[in-house]
């Protein structure tokens, strides 16, 4: 390794513009003549529109058009999908109902857009937003997944008889069903994964760009993989074919899943730019992000855990209702199913498995991919279910997860997937000893005296990254490969430009991606710069999601440094009259082992670009692509122990210390991959602690659409935590890297729930572990 | 309308803006600086911090108007020179950053803490401190350690230079 290499804690190239108010994001654009939007929006859960007359929002100060649903649909612009087909156990495909880009006759969430105003200034756009008359008859509505499933609910879309989107399963349901009856134990559970609401920082904001002149589109958008927005747009929306349309996702203010999607806003302001013939801006104000960014998690289950006399797990059965929201956003069907069930094995030797899921459209926004994406709610499950087994059999919740745990690799799952490799028990020992497990007796009687209840939890959860190969991925419905592209084209004086198709919102990719290559070519990460967010310059990409960036992007990017490195080296041997095999790359030199020739690392690209003395039938240049299709998914895991303090005056939990022990695989920067990981450990506690989407069941308004009613973490609410790591290398890809994005908001809620109702000795206690919930919990479990 | 003239890192500007104009825009859209962010619409997130007359205010929560003849600082008036200011350079040091969308109201609030406590600051006092700055990528954790470095970097040499 070397100082800027691979496992270097090199602090980020890109913090510097950030830090003096210098990045540039979608909502700090401006271009000549750009006017202002503002969406016009269901503020019923489902009616019937039955008019809209703009006459009046017309005529006020700035306004310079109003356009709708039916304008927008006689140009021919497409509804949106869901890219990933599902089939239900009977056969049938998922039932997708319409969702048009502006609403033409129904609205099915508060929040749904109806028409667009254009104006000279954001202020005047919204005061004429207001005065848009929109008649509605309401329709009677419904919030909640089961309750959309009983008779006589309101019904969503013609599609979707009684709202079931679909009814899959997947695993051996008879064989689970044997070793349930014939079980020495057998624990029931029923889960609640609440609804949470991801909210990144930067809320969404486009810009459409019409040019009249060359027929020609442009769309900044704070997206995560704005290819694939490219892709949709284009062959879905048709909004314009794709050498017409030009997408850029510049800096990006976090993204954890909601800024995978395509949504209206983007497409309706590329149209409406070459309706008003001028460029559209739409920046979403913090309570549209409530009620229009795709929200997350929302599964009601009951999970049926099966015991031999020895205490192992002869069998896991799961039923699971997923709420899909009114619309199926672009991944949502694939969340609850194949990111979901077949990670129900966990870390453990589960010899049957079976799990049935339904999905349902109710009158709430779109749900699809948040941080963990499926992963949590199995995760979360599994946890929760073995840490009841352990309290009901009277074994140490350790012992019970130990006796279970999956120990030779590779190994095959029930559920799909094949794991490649891993150590639980390292990641257990790690972590318990870090949390002191072996004290907290003596810590929850001194909490005791104190008036205090003090619990432990610990959660072992493993998860899936770097969803591959697309072949794989293809079988299973999905609409898309999941490979990534790279470009590595190096300048005539040996200055390096990498061309990603990965996109960084936060996770450091101008860095890590640069140790790679100075790691590869012994070159300075200042003589290389990461291209990346903007279709024009980067041919082709999936874009950053699931913990993707390091294990498959990172991966294409060594294809095509193996490339570059391949003809560099025929060069210098050719320069120095070597044997090219005797060529070797170090420290920035090009050398023949074993002698003390060398031809620096700039003289060959020079050599490459004057093309003077290449060998015979040699192309000039050094610019190599490669496109990477990964072998298997990824499999990072660990053990996560929370201990906290409860007061039981008041229902208020303290945690009063944190322990994360995980296996990523090979680390690229240290210092990048804690923070990730902080990051994630919040967005799960606040999960477990805070966080919870509301909507009032009988009107279907949205009660937490506010950082006044939607309690994000904040710094008070945290404790710093206590990271270790126990790698196992990946075998899977060339790095050997498993991803770390995610495992923080996987690992995290069970541990901290297990620690909880340790603490108030109350087991059915539901996320979040509110004050008031928590209080209650208490009262009942005395 | 309004004519709004006040002192912006240093240099005298005016512009004309809407008199329901926040100060938040009015720095973002009339003056082309935008370090300074909007991340909520209820006083709630901090990326819009700036100081105003030598304190921390959330810009969103003035009218422009209001903020009429006042000195102003925004992210983009603290480094001197080119040189990162000593908080924004412990941020780097410690990775207090992911997105980089809080970072500038975290920087404006940490530069106005560190002062006004004279360099008697815990992890207690900076973690309430922070209420008032959401950050969603980075857990705080690196944050807080940016904040207590760069307050003994700077407390520290201030008592060198006295000694």
């Amino acid at each position: 390794m070397g100082v800027e290499g691979i496992g270097a804690r090199v602090t980020r190239k890109e913090d510097k513009r950030f830090l003096t108010g210098k990045g540039r994001y979608t909502d700090d654009m401006t271009v000549p003549g750009m006017k202002y939007a503002c969406f016009v929006r269901s503020p019923y859960a489902h009616a019937r529109i039955t008019g809209i007359d703009p006459s009046a929002a017309r005529e006020m100060s700035g306004v310079i058009d109003v356009l709708d649903g039916k304008q927008l649909q006689a140009d021919g612009i497409g509804n949106l999908i869901c890219g990933w087909m599902i089939h239900s156990k009977d056969g049938s495909p998922m039932k997708m109902g319409a969702w048009r880009p502006l609403a033409v006759d129904t609205v099915r969430y508060v929040g749904d857009a109806v028409a667009i105003v254009v104006a000279d200034s954001y202020l005047e756009a919204r005061d004429a937003a207001e005065a848009v008359a929109v008649d509605y008859d309401e329709l009677p509505a419904v919030t909640e997944a089961i309750a959309a499933m009983a008779d006589g609910a309101p019904q969503l879309h013609p599609e979707a008889p009684g709202n079931l989107i679909f009814d899959w399963e997947l695993g051996d349901g008879a064989a689970a069903d044997q070793a349930i009856a014939s079980a020495a134990h057998v624990i029931e559970i029923e889960i609640h994964n609440n609804r949470l609401s991801p909210n990144p920082m930067e809320p969404r904001a486009t810009l459409g760009i019409y040019d009249a002149a060359e027929d020609h589109y442009t769309c900044y958008t704070t997206s995560q993989n704005p290819h694939v927005a490219r892709l949709v747009m284009s062959a879905f929306y048709n909004v314009a074919p794709e050498n017409k349309l030009r997408v850029i996702a510049p800096d990006v203010g976090g993204g954890f899943g909601s800024k995978i999607y395509i949504y209206p806003e983007e497409i309706v302001c590329l149209w409406a730019s070459k309706k008003t013939g001028v460029p559209v801006k739409w920046t979403s104000d913090r309570t549209e992000a409530f009620l229009t960014d795709a929200h997350g998690r929302d599964h009601v289950s009951t999970a049926k855990m099966a015991f031999d006399s020895e205490q192992r797990i002869t069998a896991l059965k799961v039923e699971t209702v997923a709420n899909l929201g009114a619309y199926m956003s672009l991944f949502s069907s694939a969340v609850p199913t194949y990111l979901y069930a077949t990670l129900l094995s966990g870390q453990y030797a589960i010899p049957a498995i079976h799990a049935n899921v339904r999905t349902v459209y109710t009158n709430t926004v779109p749900v699809d991919a948040y941080r963990g994406a499926g992963r949590p709610e199995a995760t979360y499950l599994l946890e929760r279910t073995i840490e009841t087994a352990a309290r009901e059999l009277g074994v140490s919740p350790a012992e019970l997860r130990r006796k279970n745990f999956i120990r030779s690799f590779p190994y095959q799952t029930p559920v799909i997937m094949n794991y490649d490799a891993g150590d639980y028990e390292a990641s257990l020992t790690a972590a318990m000893e870090a949390a002191d497990w072996a004290g907290f007796s003596a810590r929850r009687a001194d909490a005791e005296s104190r008036g205090k209840k003090r619990g432990i939890g610990m959660s072992c959860y493993i998860e899936a990254c770097g969803i591959a190969p697309s072949a794989a991925v293809g079988s299973l419905g999905a609409g898309v490969g999941l490979w990534e592209s790279a470009e590595v084209r190096v300048n005539a004086v040996g200055t390096i430009e990498v061309l990603t198709g990965s996109h960084s919102h936060g996770q450091g990719h101008e860095t890590t991606f640069a140790q790679l290559v100075a790691e590869r070519l012994g070159v300075s990460i200042d003589s290389v710069n990461i291209v990346h967010g903007d279709t024009d310059k980067v041919q082709m990409g999936m874009g950053t999601y699931g913990s993707r960036s390091g294990a498959v992007g990172m991966s294409a990017v060594v294809k095509a440094l193996d490339k570059v490195e391949a003809k560099a080296k025929k060069i210098a041997a050719h320069m120095m009259e070597a044997d090219e095999s005797d060529i070797v790359v170090e420290n920035g030199e090009l050398k023949v082992a074993g002698t003390d020739k060398t031809v620096p690392w700039f003289q060959v690209a020079l050599a490459a670009y004057t093309a003077h003395n290449l060998p015979g039938g040699m192309e000039p240049g050094l610019k190599e692509t490669a496109f990477y299709d990964p072998a298997n998914f990824t499999f990072p895991a660990g053990c996560y122990i929370a201990e906290v303090e409860v007061d039981p005056e008041t229902g208020k939990t303290d945690i009063v210390q944190f322990v994360a022990a995980d296996d990523f695989g090979n680390i690229i920067n240290p210092l990048i991959v804690e923070g990730q990981v902080h990051g994630g450990l919040a967005q799960g506690i606040g999960q477990a602690l805070l966080e919870e989407v509301r909507y009032d069941p009988e009107s279907g308004q949205l009660l937490t659409a506010s950082y006044m009613d939607y309690a994000m973490p904040r710094a008070d609410d945290l404790p710093s935590f206590k990271l270790s790591h126990q790698n196992t290398a990946c075998p899977s890809n060339p790095l050997g890297i498993k991803g770390c994005g995610e495992a923080g908001a996987i690992g995290s809620p069970p541990a901290l729930m297990n620690a909880i109702t340790d603490a108030i000795g109350n087991n059915s206690l539901t996320m979040p572990a509110t004050p008031m919930k928590v209080w209650q919990a208490l009262q009942s479990a005395h | 309308m309004a004519k709004v003239t006040l002192t912006v890192n240093g240099r005298t500007v005016s512009g004309e803006c809407d008199d329901r104009m926040l100060l938040v825009h009015f720095i973002r859209e009339k003056l082309g600086l935008t370090g300074t962010h909007v991340g909520c619409d209820t006083t709630q997130c901090g990326t819009c911090v700036i100081h105003m007359n030598g304190r921390s205010v959330k810009s969103c929560s003035l009218l422009a108007v209001q903020a009429s003849g006042a000195e102003i600082t925004t992210i983009e008036g603290i480094a001197a020179q080119g040189e990162l200011h000593p908080v924004q350079a412990a941020f780097k040091e410690h990775h207090g950053l992911q997105c980089g969308f809080c970072t500038p109201g975290m920087v404006m609030t940490a530069v106005d803490m560190i002062g006004r406590h004279g360099g008697q600051l815990d992890e207690a006092t900076v973690r309430h401190e922070l209420e008032g700055n959401i950050c969603r990528c980075t857990g705080y954790q690196n944050i807080v350690a940016a904040v207590l470095a760069a307050n003994q970097q700077m407390h520290g040499a201030t008592r060198q230079a006295a000694e």
